[in-house]
């Protein structure tokens, strides 16, 4: 029991990583960004393609930078030069460009799978009362948990962030009291695309490296923000978390097969009952 | 909420020099002598087609024609009912096991099998719908995206309904007294099933159900203050929209021969919905355009498998950028322009 719990609790942190990068470009732009996961994809190539010359830290750091200025890239580039672009056409847009993404990775680096150097093992355990945690489930959980509190540092205490939060709540105010909204868009999708990123470097030690391995996480992540309320961040660390331990729960005690399943099912339930999520703002409409 | 308005300019593109003289030339179809010249120079195109190109070809075109009509399915619920679908290939999956299955396993007749199909996916879209009476947007696309998700894991998991590792055969099937044994009498039947189906879409879209679904697109709340029963229509268009789906399946079915989990997968949700987008959003044509040129691009690049999916995201970005009404919409602006030229 105590070691599902940890389990889940490891992997919904990671979820909560990749829902916060959803959530945040949500927030400002009312898009959903089906090209987060894809994103993250091409920056893990990147170091591990980059992890010979420069090392391993010197190649996340080159990663990293990658994928803010490819996140921020598009925003600025496409999505914002696109004349009468409706929220459906965005979505689509997002959807091209993850396959591009998607498609570029299959030239550059190949279909087949590839095992991803991590500094951390997970074959190396130690002992947590009852249960058992591999080295790189408590890294990830750190990293994870470091993240978060680095957004929350960077939303509620700087400047940038009071601009991210009057923009997600009157775009249109923020544009008039003289923000500068389109680098903020930019910079709100490149921080979205730094966690994806992050997300992305710690689930490639398990489940290896090919042009599709975040689609999965992606979709998770994208369910745990859903339950937790697309516009809130706090909703999207307890929706990560929540998916994770109840996923855990149900593959160790129910079947391991319809995991997926029964997470979706979760959220049309979750849905029905309460639309806006966890910790979402009930939907204002005025007609 | 997402919000779909590509349509403000359509009245004045297409209506701007018409001029009806009677309510029976307004329900017209089809207008005009150049309007029964196209129809009958394309029906006597596609009546000669399949004696004029090699076997592999006659295939092809078939399964293009078959995705068209998914895409025409598509079109009347994004398009015209403004609800997003993110799972479509689940109904398309139901459609094609349950036709194999009704030929297969219990040996029905083919129109029986098909209409099955049709149906049992139409009951499943019926299901999906009835969320969509509460949620819209994000909240919809993802109940959608998780429907076809949990049909390819049902179907990855259940080798009774699958055939496991090997796969199901579905041997060509007779209609009646005729055995379907080349590619040309399948094409002759899903071309029949096609116009079919395409005619009953644009008489749906003229009719009460069409302007009920068009003034949900535009604003669910004053559908229903001007008496628009929002539950039936909405999951109404999920039904029928399932069923375009769920009948393609069963002619895809048919025309491969062969089904495996795998070729049911998210991504061929996205493409159906490129078709409808890259075709253009609430027209018929524009459904059946997307459907041929998104459904050829595996084939037209098949020899480079590779650089497929970049390509394919590379021309839907393009098609979203320069013209995001759609290549229907484009050519209507063409058409405005030759009929009001030399203005």
């Amino acid at each position: 029991m105590l070691q599902y719990l940890l389990n889940g609790i490891a992997t919904g942190a990671l979820y909560s990583v990749i829902a916060l990068g959803i959530v945040l470009v949500y927030r400002t732009s009312r898009l959903l960004n089906f090209a987060h996961g894809d994103l993250a994809m091409v920056a893990v190539f990147l170091v591990w393609s980059f992890s010979r010359p420069l090392g391993f830290p010197g190649a996340v750091a080159v990663a990293l930078l990658a994928a803010t200025a490819l996140g921020a890239a598009f925003s600025f580039g496409v999505l914002q030069q696109v004349k009468e672009a409706t929220l459906l056409g965005q979505v689509v847009l997002t959807l091209g460009f993850s396959q591009v993404l998607s498609g570029a990775a299959l030239v550059v680096w190949g279909a087949d799978s590839k095992p991803f150097p991590f500094p951390l093992s997970s074959v190396v355990t130690y002992r947590l009362g009852g249960a058992v945690i591999s080295q790189l489930t408590l890294g990830s959980l750190v990293i994870a948990l470091v993240l978060m509190a680095g957004l929350y540092l960077l939303i509620q205490q700087t400047r940038v962030g009071l601009a991210m939060r009057a923009y997600s709540q009157d775009p249109e105010a923020a544009r008039l009291l003289g923000l500068p909204t389109r680098r903020l868009l930019a910079f709100t999708w490149g921080v979205a695309a730094l966690l994806g990123t992050a997300a992305g470097m710690l689930l490639a030690p398990v489940t290896f490296l090919h042009p599709y391995f975040m689609l999965t996480p992606f979709l998770k992540g994208f369910t745990a923000a859903v339950l937790g309320g697309l516009d809130s961040v706090p909703g999207a660390i307890v929706g990560g978390l929540l998916l994770g331990v109840m996923e855990s729960l149900f593959a160790g005690y129910v079947s391991l097969r319809f995991v997926s399943t029964l997470s979706f099912a979760l959220i049309v339930v979750m849905l029905l009952v309460r639309p806006e999520g966890l910790l979402g703002r009930v939907f204002q409409r005025r007609v | 909420m997402i919000i779909i308005r590509p349509w403000p300019q359509q009245g004045r593109i297409g209506g701007a020099m018409d001029l009806r003289r009677s309510y029976r030339e307004e329900m017209a179809l089809v207008r005009g002598w150049s309007g029964w010249l196209a129809v009958i120079a394309l029906t006597a195109a596609l009546a000669v087609l399949p004696f004029l190109l090699s076997g592999y070809l006659v295939y092809v075109v078939t399964h293009l024609v078959i995705q068209a009509l998914v895409a025409v399915g598509l079109n009347l619920l994004v398009g015209y009912t403004g609800q997003i679908s993110l799972g479509h290939v689940g109904f398309f999956a139901i459609g094609a096991y349950g036709a194999a299955h009704g030929l297969v396993t219990f040996q029905l007749p083919l129109p029986v099998a098909l209409a099955g199909a049709g149906l049992g996916a139409a009951a499943a879209g019926y299901l999906v719908g009835l969320p969509a009476l509460r949620l819209s947007g994000p909240y919809l696309s993802i109940v959608t995206l998780g429907f076809g998700i949990a049909v390819h894991q049902v179907l990855t998991n259940w080798p009774a309904v699958s055939g496991g590792r090997i796969g199901l055969f579905v041997p060509r099937p007779a209609l009646g007294p005729w055995p379907l044994t080349g590619d040309r009498a399948v094409y002759f039947l899903v071309l029949g099933v096609g116009l079919l189906l395409i005619l009953a879409a644009y008489n749906l879209t003229r009719s009460h159900v069409g302007r009920a679904w068009i003034a949900i697109r535009e604003s669910d709340l004053a559908a229903q203050a001007t008496g628009v029963n929002l539950r039936r229509y909405k999951t109404l268009a999920f039904g029928v929209s399932a069923f375009y789906a769920g009948v393609a399946g069963g002619l895809a079915a048919i025309l491969i021969g062969y089904l495996e989990p795998q070729m049911f997968t998210f991504v061929e949700s996205v493409s159906f919905l490129a078709m409808v987008v890259v075709g253009g959003l609430g027209t018929i044509p524009g459904g059946i355009l997307g459907g041929l040129l998104i459904g050829a691009i595996p084939y037209l690049f098949s020899s480079l498998r590779q650089w497929l999916p970049l390509v394919f995201g590379l021309i839907i970005m393009a098609v979203m950028i320069v013209e995001p009404w759609g290549l229907y919409g484009r050519w209507l602006k063409i058409r405005r322009y030759f009929k009001s030229w030399p203005l």
